[in-house]
């Protein structure tokens, strides 16, 4: 067993667990934070992807014991003070969702990269939301969600 | 999909995880981006006793400009490397070819050092560091070592590093005045690992043909194949030459006749994008 702290949504948390378990798992199960899905747990699906450091990374292709100093943002934290951001709000209302269970992952991988690119073309949005397996919605909805996200950012 | 038990190391200097290397000899693992290890570990293909985690070791993820080459570290994640300037400007091929690895998510952990030891046959950053002939610095208990690229990768997932050595930098030579450069590859969703990619660098003369032409073939063996000899440089003889010169291991999902097709065919394409045709 290792014991650590972890920085979660700006909160820490003292966590005993062992090594191998995954950031994905110690989210869930210690830190109660179960906005974070599970999906494949090999690093394809997408659905686990939180921000370390700012920057979109598969949960569970991380180990939490390697998180110690790092700040992780999950989707908990993302509709601040209970108002959904702009991404969340062009989701709900271009109907980019449908199970919703890539939803957050897609979220956290959006929040990060319209930062770092603000006005992305649908092609780049369709790049970057390959790394997101969606089994409901076809994507188009959620392409059209992001555009119009960015588009409420310019 | 959960790892088996394994003791955490987090080295704060390299002489540190170069001495839990020492000590622990073949239980040890390096981990950087844990991209590659991590969904190997999950699904138990690899079980190591100690994991070394590289990501507190300073002074790794740099990008920097030395004479006429761009070194970069081993903890430099594919995101930074496709995203800067520099290389963006003086490597366009390696900008190109880590901008096309995995995901945007995949990216941003996994690192040029991790990619490169772990050594994937069909990986980008291989197979651009053997076309360019680059250079591999790694760090040993005897000192350090530059290793050319076209002679680290040995076979599948293996290359001439020692388990006690530790990659630290790539030093990838600038693309020449006038150089272009292309890189193709065939995969069956977007981010999965290609069947075939091909790299190419060469140089134009006035009469609008190819001269210099490096040509790398990523995913067709165990290796990434490079080839610079050709007796023409026409683009049909180019990429009907490649188609020759790889050996593809026969696969039950890949045929190795569908692979030489693959080499023929984006050959050709790279050959002419490259030479803006």
């Amino acid at each position: 067993m290792s014991e650590f702290e972890l920085t979660v949504n700006g909160s820490c948390y003292a966590v005993r667990a062992e090594p191998r378990k995954l950031l994905s798992d110690v989210l869930r199960e210690d830190c109660r934070l179960t906005g974070t899905h599970v999906g494949c747990e090999h690093g394809v699906c997408g659905a686990c992807t939180v921000l370390v450091d700012d920057r979109p990374a598969r949960a569970c292709l991380v180990y939490a014991v390697q998180m110690q100093g790092r700040s992780i943002t999950t989707i908990e934290a993302v509709a601040a003070g209970g108002r959904p951001s702009r991404l969340q709000q062009a989701l709900h209302e271009a109907h980019g969702l449908q199970c919703g269970f890539c939803t957050p992952g897609i979220v956290m991988t959006f929040e990060a990269y319209l930062k770092e690119n603000p006005r992305p073309s649908e092609e780049e949005v369709r790049e970057v939301l390959s790394g997101n397996l969606c089994r409901c919605t076809g994507y188009q909805n959620i392409v059209a969600a992001i555009l119009k996200a960015a588009d409420a950012k310019a | 999909m959960k790892p088996a038990p394994f003791r955490y190391h987090r080295p704060r200097s390299l002489g540190e995880a170069l001495a839990l290397l020492a000590e622990h000899g073949p239980q040890a693992k390096l981990i950087a981006g844990g991209q590659s290890l991590g969904p190997l570990m999950n699904m138990r293909l690899a079980q190591p006793a100690e994991l070394v985690d590289l990501n507190s070791l300073p002074g790794l993820d740099f990008v920097n400009e030395k004479e006429d080459a761009i070194e970069i570290g081993a903890l430099a994640t594919h995101h930074a490397v496709a995203s800067s300037p520099l290389v963006r400007s003086r490597c366009p091929l390696l900008a190109e070819a880590a901008q096309s690895i995995g995901h945007y998510a995949i990216r941003t952990r996994g690192t040029l050092g991790g990619s490169l030891a772990h050594a994937d046959p069909a990986a980008q950053l291989p197979l651009v560091a053997a076309t360019l002939g680059a250079e591999i610095a790694a760090a040993g208990p005897r000192g350090e070592r530059r290793i050319p690229a076209a002679g680290f990768f040995v076979s599948l997932m293996s290359t001439v590093l020692e388990p006690d050595e530790i990659i630290v930098s790539l030093r990838v030579p600038m693309a020449a005045p006038g150089e272009r450069h292309a890189y193709q590859q065939f995969s069956r969703r977007r981010g999965d690992f290609a069947i075939v990619a091909v790299a190419t660098t060469l140089l134009m003369d006035k009469k609008g043909n190819a001269k210099n032409l490096r040509l790398g073939i990523g995913g067709a063996e165990d290796k990434p194949v490079v080839l610079a000899e050709f007796k023409s440089l026409d683009p049909d003889a180019v990429a009907r030459a490649a188609r020759e010169a790889v050996n593809p291991a026969e696969n039950p999902r890949v045929p190795a006749v569908y692979r030489r097709e693959l080499v023929e065919v984006l050959a050709r394409r790279a050959l002419l994008k490259a030479m803006g045709k």
